[in-house]
């Protein structure tokens, strides 16, 4: 489907395109990166709400696990990283662990916006770049689900990546 | 036909609110603000059950003098003397659990006595979503008694049309909802029921 490339196009344009205006303005890293992520944060609320209506209607069996009120965080997590990824993504985490006292970390062993750069070290450290949306993403849709939280993601080789979730209990 | 719909954020507070006699707005208010400590309720009841989009949806909501109460979601409808099952319902609502302020407990709630300026029979029905989003939705059903499916797809195109709205950049989480399409979409839930 070529919605695919679309949004990964779209996505790199967008990570240039916030670095270009902040050239003009100040230079400072940290800037886009919170805009990058505050625009997934935004995008991310707008998915889970259209993810809800979407899945009641279509198909009856997965929304009665899914769609139905989550028993718990765990389980929100896991709906993250099945449904919320392969809507996204079209993939699932590769990996989930938590160590049940608000951390999660997400392993994604092929992220679909990394892959095409090459896997080696040479742009390792613009990595985080590319993942600040994807950061914003996951707790705008914590967000509307309840959950505040805090996301990071690091990379240690290309295109593998680890977002971890902390959970901030009220 | 729908006298008056009304969308509540997480918070509690009113994001959406519109009844079509203009005339007692207040008392439109008044309604929708005690259905929320039903629809509370009903939400802590449900706690750790799955639920699934037949639950989302609340059924009717408790009675005063001239409404029906049935609390559904399981399927099971009482309805039966409204005065009884009224107080029963509002004793059971500790007011220190409340987040909100409440103000006033409506009019309507323990007055045995019903002389009410509306001969119609208004049930009230509430819809909540995963993101606890509350719909609440007051109907008039003195001319014909609405089927529970056609109360269930007016929530679900309540819902539809919420998500557009979230979906609009334009639009902050949390704002009153000030879009057309939603306005229109909700004039035509008004009229057209009937």
């Amino acid at each position: 489907m070529a919605d695919e490339a679309l949004f990964l196009l779209l996505h790199n344009e967008m990570v240039s395109g916030v670095y270009k205006s902040a050239e003009q303005g100040e230079v400072e890293n940290g800037r886009c990166i919170t805009k990058l992520e505050n625009m997934g944060f935004r995008v991310g609320q707008g998915l889970i709400e259209r993810r809800n209506t979407v899945l009641l209607l279509v198909d009856l069996f997965r929304f009665t696990k899914d769609t139905a009120r989550f028993k718990d965080e765990l389980d929100i997590m896991k709906f993250i990283c099945k449904d919320f990824w392969t809507t996204v993504f079209k993939k699932q985490i590769d990996n989930l662990r938590t160590n049940h006292q608000g951390i999660y970390v997400l392993q994604d062993n092929k992220f679909r916006l990394l892959t095409q750069m090459s896997a080696g070290k040479q742009y390792l450290e613009h990595a985080s770049k590319y993942l600040a949306f994807t950061c914003g993403l996951i707790r705008g849709g914590l967000s509307n689900l309840g959950i505040k939280s805090i996301v990071t993601a690091e990379v240690s080789s290309m295109p593998a990546c680890k977002f971890q979730v902390m959970i901030q209990k009220l | 036909m729908a006298v008056c719909i009304a969308v509540i954020a997480k918070e509690n507070y009113p994001l959406y609110i519109r009844s079509t006699p203009t005339e007692n707005e207040l008392k439109f208010h008044y309604m929708v603000h005690t259905s929320l400590d039903v629809v509370d309720e009903k939400i802590s009841a449900m706690g750790k059950a799955l639920v699934d989009q037949r639950e989302l949806y609340l059924g009717l909501l408790y009675p005063t003098e001239d409404y029906k109460v049935y609390l559904s979601g399981q399927g099971v409808c009482q309805g039966g003397p409204t005065v009884a099952r009224c107080t029963l319902g509002s004793d059971n609502l500790k007011p220190f659990r409340r987040k909100r302020v409440r103000a006033h407990r409506g009019p309507s709630t323990g007055s045995p006595c019903v002389t009410s300026a509306f001969p119609n029979q208004l049930c009230r029905y509430g819809y909540v979503t995963n993101s606890k989003v509350k719909f609440v939705m007051v109907v008039d059903s003195s001319n014909t008694a609405l089927r529970d499916n056609e109360i269930r797809s007016m929530f679900r195109k309540l819902h539809n049309s919420y998500t557009d709205v979230m979906c609009n950049p334009f639009y902050n989480p949390g704002d009153r909802i000030q879009s057309r399409a939603f306005d229109n979409m909700v004039t035509s839930m008004m009229i057209q029921v009937c």
